[in-house]
């Protein structure tokens, strides 16, 4: 089992009364509640808290991509990845990268550059993600458009791969991108490319383009592992059908967690974060959740035919509760009650986990540890109960049965470059 | 006043629904946002004396899948006017509605000898940043037809789902509708038609809906400054975006006197 501590970077400051006067968190967010001098002490304290799960042993350290978007400050993932690349030499997680929405960018070919200086830097450290990316980030704020999107994303993708795999300069001649010398430098430490993570939402396109590829599916959800268990039934169920083994490392799942020394502690000590969270940080205008063409016609045909429907239902229910579209109770009893956050002692918690990675057949467990307005203190102390009391428990999982041919592979310890510490300026 | 009639006609290697009604000369219509799911009130008041003929544009209903493979926007401005050629329309005078009069008036423009006299009902294709138009793919789930028509019920009649079609795929088949007018005019709706209206030599008719929440009415005198043609602005009382929803009886008289 990998455990890897992903970090959203949610504003911490949102007004109380963030939900009843304002309509969305996310595409036209009032930037006057932006405090750019606020802002960056909660960019220290991320970093911090990222290079703290770091050394606590986190076999994996994660960041990703939003726009206009209040419950993540991560614009660029990269710039972020790049510091942690230089500040995690000693612990040496992988850096995950959940990751660039290849169809935003105009070369792609910019993004397989970055990942390689990133690659390069971190001596073969890195974990390539690639999300469509989410209406709201990639038609609304980026103003992509719906109809082309997926279509230019899958060319921007194979432009990304040839440009890093194909030795030789060439030329791209595709329906939406056209350069005449692909010839990126630096090229990636992992050769022939670092492993490549597809985050989704459910659609059974996807699965199969995963099992095609032979890429990770990671299941990004909000809303925990009762709402997640169906879908990512649907996607062994895909597998299998497309004669895939059950390697757990095909899949990665998304999960909120909450340690504290005993339930009723956790209940206490999350509950402002996690309500922050389901609250303000989910308050989305629906308005901006389906731009037409977005969703394919296939998906939108299997979710109201098939057998799946029920479960769609359900987690369009849960998507009800939590803010995209009317909020109704967002209590830290509803939030723990769904599965949304996983509250408990170390050893409730690493139960849980247990079940819920054996029960999905998921390998990479990407876990949230702060959320919300959850200070550095807390998300460290819960990170720190993590790493101590229930990665032990946990961290064995499936791996007398099945390799992970999907984490990075980087160089010897002993062949990466330490950097220089940094040096006090001495007073004038 | 004669039957409706179907007929398929093949664009761009996809099979492509055309209807017609009524006797005289032919005019054309390029619907807006939801295209023609259905025959209506003021596609029978324009055929009292015109033979009206609706293709359907590519993406919108009896349009099949033929918008995926329009890229640019000379993609849709040839697939339009082949259109008018298979549709029997070359020549004639042609209406185009918000999604559909960008492209009716792009045609008039790039191939002059295919439309005869142009009615543009608030139509897409510019934007002012002054005065901006309002993001009809950015509205709550179920209100759309609120700022598309004074009367919503109408664009609600108009894209229900028939009795004899199963819900899903008419489901679809809306959503497509309005991927279909995404494609080209998304996110904007500014297709650059500014650089073009000059070479709009045709007589032109500019309709707005007074009532229009969509494309603000000072858009017409844009359009009006811009077309090279005579033109002439005319405003329907009572009207929202798609006017002649609200009011076909007024749309399609002046319609009718402009065109002859």
């Amino acid at each position: 089992m990998k455990v890897c501590w992903f970090h959203l970077m949610p504003y911490t400051e949102l007004p109380d009364d963030f939900t009843q006067k304002h309509d969305s968190v996310w595409v036209d967010i009032d930037s006057r509640l932006f405090d750019p001098k606020r802002a960056h002490h909660m960019y220290n304290d991320f970093m911090d808290e990222l290079e703290f799960a770091a050394s606590c042993g986190f076999d994996a350290i994660c960041v990703n991509e939003h726009h206009n978007n209040g419950y993540g400050l991560m614009p660029s993932p990269n710039i972020i990845a790049a510091t942690l690349a230089r500040r995690t030499t000693e612990s040496g997680p992988a850096i995950c990268i959940m990751g660039n929405s290849l169809a935003l960018y105009n070369p792609p070919t910019r993004i397989a550059e970055e990942m390689a200086m990133i690659d390069c830097i971190s001596g073969g450290r890195l974990i390539a993600g690639f999300p469509v990316g989410t209406p709201m980030d990639t038609c609304y704020a980026f103003g992509e458009n719906p109809s082309h999107l997926r279509v230019k994303y899958r060319e921007a993708h194979d432009l990304v791969m040839q440009a890093w795999t194909n030795p030789d300069t060439f030329s791209f001649n595709g329906r939406y991108h056209q350069i005449p010398y692909v010839n990126i430098w630096p090229r990636p430490v992992q050769q022939p490319h670092p492993p490549v993570w597809i985050p989704g939402g459910g659609s059974v396109e996807t699965f199969e383009w995963c099992a095609e590829m032979d890429y990770v599916y990671s299941y990004l959800s909000y809303f925990g592992y009762k709402a997640g268990l169906a879908t990512m039934n649907d996607f062994w169920d895909t597998m299998s059908r497309l004669g895939k083994d059950r390697n757990p490392y095909r899949a990665g799942f998304l999960q909120f967690v909450g340690v504290a020394e005993s339930k009723e502690e956790a209940m206490k000590l999350y509950k402002e974060p996690a309500e922050y969270f389901y609250g303000r940080c989910l308050h989305v205008d629906p308005r901006y959740s389906s731009p037409p063409g977005y969703t394919t016609e296939e998906t939108m045909r299997r979710k109201y035919k098939s057998q799946v429907a029920a479960v769609a239902d359900k987690k369009a229910d849960s998507e009800k509760k939590s803010g995209l579209g009317t909020p109704v109770d967002m209590s830290i009893e509803f939030i723990e009650r769904e599965g949304y956050v996983i509250l408990g002692s170390p050893d409730e918690v690493a139960e849980k986990l247990r079940e819920v990675a054996i029960n999905m057949n998921v390998g990479h467990l990407m876990l949230l540890l702060q959320y919300g307005n959850m200070s550095k203190d807390l998300a460290n102390y819960n990170t720190k109960l993590f790493a101590e009391k229930v990665m032990p428990q946990i961290h064995g999982l499936f791996d007398d049965e099945w390799e992970d041919h999907w984490w990075p592979k980087p160089m010897p310890k002993q062949e990466r470059a330490i950097p220089a510490p940094i040096k006090q300026e001495a007073a004038e | 006043m004669s039957e409706l009639k179907e007929r398929n006609v093949t664009l761009n290697g996809v099979e492509t629904r055309i209807w017609e009604k009524g006797e005289g000369e032919p005019i054309g219509y390029f619907p807006g946002f939801g295209g023609t799911p259905r025959w209506h009130a003021f596609l029978d008041v324009l055929a009292e004396n015109r033979k009206v003929i609706v293709p359907s544009l590519p993406g919108f209903p009896g349009g099949g899948l033929g918008h995926l493979e329009l890229d640019s926007q000379l993609d849709w401005v040839m697939a339009c006017n082949d259109l008018l050629d298979l549709a029997g329309l070359k020549g004639s005078d042609l209406v185009g509605v918000g999604f559909g009069g960008a492209l009716a008036a792009d045609v008039a423009a790039v191939f002059p000898e295919s439309v005869r006299k142009l009615v543009l009902i608030s139509p897409y294709g510019l934007f002012i940043d002054k005065d901006p138009i309002t993001n009809i793919w950015a509205q709550r789930p179920g209100t759309v037809q609120n700022i598309l028509c004074t009367h919503p019920e109408r664009f609600l009649e108009l894209t229900a789902t028939p009795n004899d079609y199963d819900p899903t795929e008419w489901n679809i088949e809306m959503i497509r509708a309005a991927e279909a007018g995404a494609r080209f005019l998304w996110p904007n709706g500014n297709t650059r038609l500014s650089r073009r209206l000059p070479r709009i030599k045709q007589p032109t008719l500019l309709l707005w809906g007074a009532e229009d929440k969509v494309i603000p009415q000072s858009y017409a005198k844009i359009f009006a400054d811009g077309i090279s043609g005579e033109t002439k602005i005319e405003t329907i009382t009572g009207a929202g975006h798609l006017a002649e929803l609200d009011e076909p009886e007024a749309v399609a008289k002046a319609i009718h006197a402009f065109t002859g």
